[in-house]
């Protein structure tokens, strides 16, 4: 199949839309297993105010959360697709721009130095565009993610040494959370890297923290880890909006890379609850639209 | 824990009475800033127009659309999504915006620090928590975009809202020394030894 440069756009500046108004419907689950575990009764009514706000985003077709996100976009490319990267990265970053003038939505970006917002939320090497690729399926994925600040400033790398191992990477998680409270909207998803180079590792962190939840870290000790700091991190007792409570998190999530022997990275993203994603398929019978 | 209706402008007497864990709901006029704002009027030098005193500021910058000045539209904006952020971030402002301004109430997300329970403490402030991320729902208390101010640094310039019944909000820091933040933060930070001894790590 082709991929047309005028079908990246339209389907960039749909799911931009998209992902800011309808939240996933495994958040939504989660949300729901949350409210039935939870214990504390303040915890239960801020648990109550995030389900009720979905109701209204739906009715009112308004956007989840004010905060447009620093816009991601993850390009998952099939067999025997023809495509023209250069054209693509323009295409979604038109995309972007033109969800952000058109709707309208809030432009979160601007530059780095001169804090300048252009009113376009694109920018030097934004939006963020991944590509990966997938041998096994004739089509493309492509996936939105606008990433909050409250929870994207939660983020840290702490290049740990061998001698510390797993233990380090453990502690450090726990203390990270502790130190972000209530700044990063729980319950959150916790995105925990491990491994590779030190860019690599935070972008691992990335990839956890915006993964479905009920899905499972691929490393079979990963998912050992993963199973073990989600059941731990709500024992801490934060709570949604760091105002006390058992749901602190809906999930540890852990991605990992191999990694050099005198190296022992770790790195924490984490995500809100209002953990915002949505893509859409190309494939040669169409377009579809998912989370 | 009592619920109380404010309207805006409010005396010092009215926000003294308020205790952590009260909600209130507050009508009138509310006044939305942040990062740029904040860094613009007091680390820049920059005035507003706008009488602050006894008001209450919320940590925002909204979606909006602009539209042609009218009656519902005094300020050519209609809101889209007006939603709360992070509020920690804006500690070091409080204090000022207190002292300079004459600002009551701050509502935010996330909490502030120890900074700004004191300054709630000497001059008679309380900060409200609203529910982070619930932009949708907090955007049908809002009637009207009714002025703003410092406008070149859209989105996060000086908005002034009008409310009615917004809230109702948690009193999560008050004018008696009481921040629910720092108690579940002193709680979290006990349970520490244990969510490490549930993996194994001894301290």
């Amino acid at each position: 199949m082709k991929l047309y440069q005028a079908a990246v756009e339209e389907v960039a500046r749909a799911l931009y839309i998209r992902a800011l108004k309808q939240l996933p419907d495994d958040i939504k689950h989660g949300l729901d297993r949350l409210t039935h575990k939870e214990r504390d009764a303040g915890a239960q009514r801020v648990l109550g105010t995030l389900v009720r706000n979905i109701q209204v985003a739906e009715e009112t077709r308004n956007l989840l959360c004010q905060d447009t996100g620093l816009p991601i976009y993850n390009v998952i490319i099939g067999r025997d697709v023809e495509f023209d990267g250069t054209v693509i990265k323009a295409a979604i970053t038109t995309g972007c721009r033109r969800a952000t003038q058109e709707h309208p939505l809030r432009s979160s970006v601007v530059h780095p130095i001169t804090r300048q917002n252009n009113h376009t939320s694109t920018g030097r090497h934004v939006p963020v565009i991944h590509f990966d690729f997938n041998e096994t399926v004739e089509r493309v994925r492509i996936e939105m993610i606008p990433k909050g600040s409250g929870s994207e400033n939660g983020s840290w790398l702490r290049m740990c040494l061998p001698s510390e191992g797993v233990d380090a990477i453990k502690t450090f998680v726990i203390d990270r959370v502790l130190e972000a409270g209530g700044k990063v909207c729980p319950p959150t998803i916790v995105g925990v890297g491990i491994g590779g180079t030190s860019d690599l590792c935070m972008h691992l962190a990335k990839v956890a923290a915006t993964r479905a939840l009920g899905s499972r870290c691929e490393d079979e000790e990963g998912a050992q880890l993963e199973a073990k700091l989600s059941e731990a991190v709500n024992l801490l007792g934060i709570g949604p909006q760091g105002l006390g409570g058992d749901a602190t998190a809906f999930a540890v999530h852990v991605e990992t890379a191999a990694t050099h022997i005198t190296l022992n990275p770790v790195a924490v993203n984490i995500q809100c609850h209002s953990a915002r994603r949505a893509s859409a398929i190309l494939s040669p019978d169409g377009i579809e639209f998912g989370f | 824990m009592a619920h109380v209706e404010l309207t805006t402008p409010m005396t010092e007497a009215q926000v003294r009475a308020l205790r952590t864990g009260d909600t209130v709901s507050l009508s009138g006029s509310l006044f939305g800033i942040r990062d740029a704002t904040l860094i613009h009027l007091f680390d820049r030098g920059r005035e507003t127009r706008f009488d602050l005193a006894g008001h209450a500021v919320i940590h925002t910058a909204p979606n909006v659309r602009r539209v042609p000045r009218s009656s519902d539209y005094p300020a050519g904006y209609a809101p889209i999504c007006v939603g709360t952020t992070t509020s920690t971030r804006m500690e070091r402002f409080t204090q000022p915006l207190m002292t300079r301004c004459g600002v009551r109430v701050i509502i935010g997300k996330g909490g502030l620090l120890s900074g700004s329970l004191n300054a709630f403490s000497d001059l008679g402030g309380v900060y409200l928590a609203i529910v982070g991320g619930t932009a949708a729902l907090e955007t049908t208390w809002i009637e009207a975009i009714e002025d703003v101010d410092l406008d070149d640094l859209n989105p996060e310039s000086l908005w002034r809202f009008r409310v009615r019944n917004f809230g109702p909000l948690l009193v999560a820091m008050d004018s008696h020394g009481d921040s629910l933040y720092e108690q579940v933060r002193c709680d979290a930070a006990a349970q520490r030894d244990a969510a490490l001894a549930s993996m194994g790590i001894r301290t």
